[in-house]
């Protein structure tokens, strides 16, 4: 998972010295993509009345545009300049991650994406507890997702301040809080404006914006090689000093065998956690029906498959062009491949570009795990747990909009104290969890009879707690030079990933806790969600305004 | 596929689900839909890990040269982005052309039969679900 992360500490270290870009331009760039998305997301706020619209959009985008805000949702700036540079640096096993990503699309789209539309509302825990004892489920669910969200924030958060620092030039630690406040705010105005809606526009903007960027940066890299693949290799080992390992798999990972099976454990949690994360599941609620749920998926691997044969190409390009030691060498190491390469093909407008939208990324990204943790938080902890149902929609969205502010503040806090934090571990838990957590309930609950409550909160708890203890033990957080925790050295866990663990663990908790469960399930209900998640009698279709 | 509404399906003028559950038109929809996702799910997750095994244990099969600079390594990783629009693209036509069909008439009787069927209890309305008294 590490290519996902930023290191803050090295790309702190600023600008100065590569002179990157100029910072007024990059700035301007930035200033006219907030605008532009701001008057987007006040248009869209003007028909959000309802908890369905609120959380849900009103469940009126098409499948191609939720497909695209999908996109949007998921490449995030982490992923974008991440795996670049760790092909560009580690050549093929980089690559490892952009398959990994991909396949794990046909999980959500065989197994997931219309059966969960057709049962839930706005939430996966609406899906989770559907036919189990509601309370003990939601609030695991619930838990788990904001989990989720909350370590999938802090390191986007962290990852703007040291992204935005390295463009505009600001290297204090000052300065970058200041730049994580400002993410903050907007990402908050966004969510509390224009809520769903607003955050779907916003997303489908930069993944138009991102894609754009990539592919005309793609085309340029591969004229430049007569579009010739194999001379666009040739040249990346020439740059590398002929090490043709960049080339074959192992740079990476082969070093051991406990890297070796780090990486099928990193495997593992890339296929599987996708269809587990909370808010790509939520955005199956924003279309009408299941047909448009299954176009959004399929124009969601369209997008994203495309983004990754790009970044193929722009990673070995800027290995070509630019060169593993200057990247290293570069203020922000191997995540200033992509910025490098843009300032290397377009100067420095193109590189003012590709950073406003490394920004619009970030933006788009933390306002849709916002808009996830405060549904989750509204929706199934306030309306269902605290008052037991017995409120309003109107109420719900007040809180759910208090929540919004609540989780940005915290995002903000804790964006700034995560500054120099290893923002790897954050993802890679956050990834870890929603496969251990959240993926094995929900194909027990959609697809397996004898699945019940107990079973349900052994897998989604084990799966969590199994999850964080081991990332706690690994070397991620103690015990090596890159660890979180210098110096100190209490890793008795060897993998840096804990999805081999974690994940078939919670499928056999699962498992196990509903063989050994006394109690038995309504069937009528098991019956009733089967029924309605196959046919999609009865799920709830767009509000009309 | 009849869409003559079944009186037996409904109880006080509501969908009685575990009878729906049990007709043959709505097993054929779940054998259906299971005979191809079930299958198809083993096919991309065994090809996605033999890759991923390939790539982790034998790097010097994977680093073979086929095309000019363009290894064995790259041709696999690239032949999994190609599989995976290739299931894509079944899937769909495969759901288009049986799913739906099927999803639609039993969605349309059950609709037909109990037209609050949306207000009833989708998850989330707050109403108890204790399940396990029985």
């Amino acid at each position: 998972m590490n290519v996902l992360s930023l290191p803050t500490p090295v790309l702190a270290a600023t600008a100065e010295g590569t002179n990157v870009g100029e910072p007024w331009l990059n700035m301007l760039i930035f200033g006219l993509f907030v605008a532009v998305t701001l008057i987007i997301v006040l248009r869209a706020s003007k028909n959000t009345k309802t908890a369905a619209d609120y959380y849900a959009g009103g469940r009126s985008f098409s499948g191609t545009q939720n497909g695209t805000a999908i996109a949007g949702d998921y490449l995030s700036a982490a992923s974008f300049l991440g795996i670049v540079g760790a092909i560009a640096i580690n050549g093929y096993d980089g690559f490892l991650y952009s398959i990994g990503f991909l396949v794990a699309w046909l999980v959500a789209l065989l197994l997931v994406a219309e059966l969960l539309r057709n049962t839930g509302k706005f939430t996966m825990a609406d899906v989770l507890s559907f036919r189990l004892r509601q309370r003990p489920v939601r609030i695991a669910a619930a838990l788990a997702t904001l989990m989720v969200c909350l370590f999938y924030l802090l390191a986007q958060m962290a990852g703007a301040g040291a992204l935005v620092s390295l463009l505009l030039g600001i290297d204090s630690r000052a300065g970058q809080s200041v730049v994580i406040a400002i993410v903050g705010a907007l990402m908050i105005l966004y969510v509390l404006i224009g809520g769903m809606k607003g955050t779907t526009w916003v997303q489908i903007i930069k993944a138009c914006l991102l894609i754009a960027g990539t592919f005309v940066m793609t085309i340029w890299v591969l004229a430049l090689f007569g579009f010739n693949l194999s001379a666009l290799l040739g040249a990346a080992v020439d740059t590398a000093g002929g090490n043709e390992a960049l080339l074959n798999p192992g740079l990476q990972y082969g070093i051991s065998e406990i890297t070796k099976l780090d990486f099928l454990s990193l495997g593992l949690a890339l296929v599987l956690g996708t269809a587990g994360l909370p808010h790509v599941l939520m955005r199956f609620y924003t279309v009408p029906t299941a047909k448009e749920a299954r176009k959004s998926v399929v124009w969601a691997i369209v997008l994203i498959g495309a983004f990754y044969l790009f970044t193929l190409v722009l990673g070995y390009g800027a290995g070509a062009l630019i060169g593993p030691e200057r990247i290293e060498s570069a203020p922000g190491g191997v995540n200033s491949a992509a910025p490098l390469l843009a300032f290397e093909l377009g100067g420095p407008l193109l590189l003012g570009l590709i950073s406003a939208v490394a920004f619009a990324t970030i933006l788009a990204v933390v306002a849709g795990l916002t808009i996830t943790a405060a549904a989750s938080f509204a929706h199934d902890i306030f309306a269902n747990v605290i008052a037991k149902g017995k409120t309003s929609p109107e109420k719900e969205v007040k809180i759910a909009r208090r929540t919004v502010v609540v989780i940005g503040v915290l995002a903000i806090v804790g964006g700034i104290g995560a500054q120099g934090q290893n923002v790897a571990f954050l993802v890679a838990l956050a990834f870890a969890v929603a496969a251990s957590a959240n993926l094995p309930t929900i194909l027990y609950s959609l697809f397996w009879k004898g699945f019940t409550t107990q079973g349900a909160l052994w897998s989604m708890y084990g799966g969590l707690g199994a999850a964080i203890v081991l990332i706690a033990f690994s070397p991620v957080v103690s015990g090596t030079d890159t660890s979180m925790i210098v110096g100190a050295d209490f890793a008795w866990f060897p993998l840096k990933n804990p999805g081999i663990v974690s994940i078939p663990l919670a499928f056999l908790l699962g498992f196990l806790g509903s063989k050994l469960d006394r109690r038995t399930e309504d069937r009528s209900k098991q019956a009733e969600m089967e029924v309605r998640s196959l046919t999609g009698a009865g799920a709830e279709k767009a509000v009309d305004h | 596929m009849s869409s003559t509404p079944h009186p037996d399906l409904a109880e006080n003028g509501h969908v009685d689900f575990q009878a729906v559950q049990a007709t043959d038109q709505f097993q054929g929809l779940r054998r259906t839909h299971r005979s191809f996702v079930f299958p198809w799910t083993v096919v991309f997750i065994v090809w996605y890990f033999l890759y991923v095994i390939l790539a982790a244990y034998a790097p010097g099969f994977m680093s073979i040269k086929v095309i000019g600079n363009i290894n064995l390594g790259l041709l696999i990783g690239l032949l999994q982005f190609v599989s995976t629009f290739v299931i894509t693209g079944l899937y769909v036509a495969f759901a288009n052309r049986k799913l739906d069909p099927q999803a639609t008439a039993i969605r349309e009787e059950l609709e037909a039969l109990d037209p609050s069927i949306a207000s009833q209890s989708l998850s989330g309305s707050g109403e108890p679900t204790d399940g396990g008294q029985k």
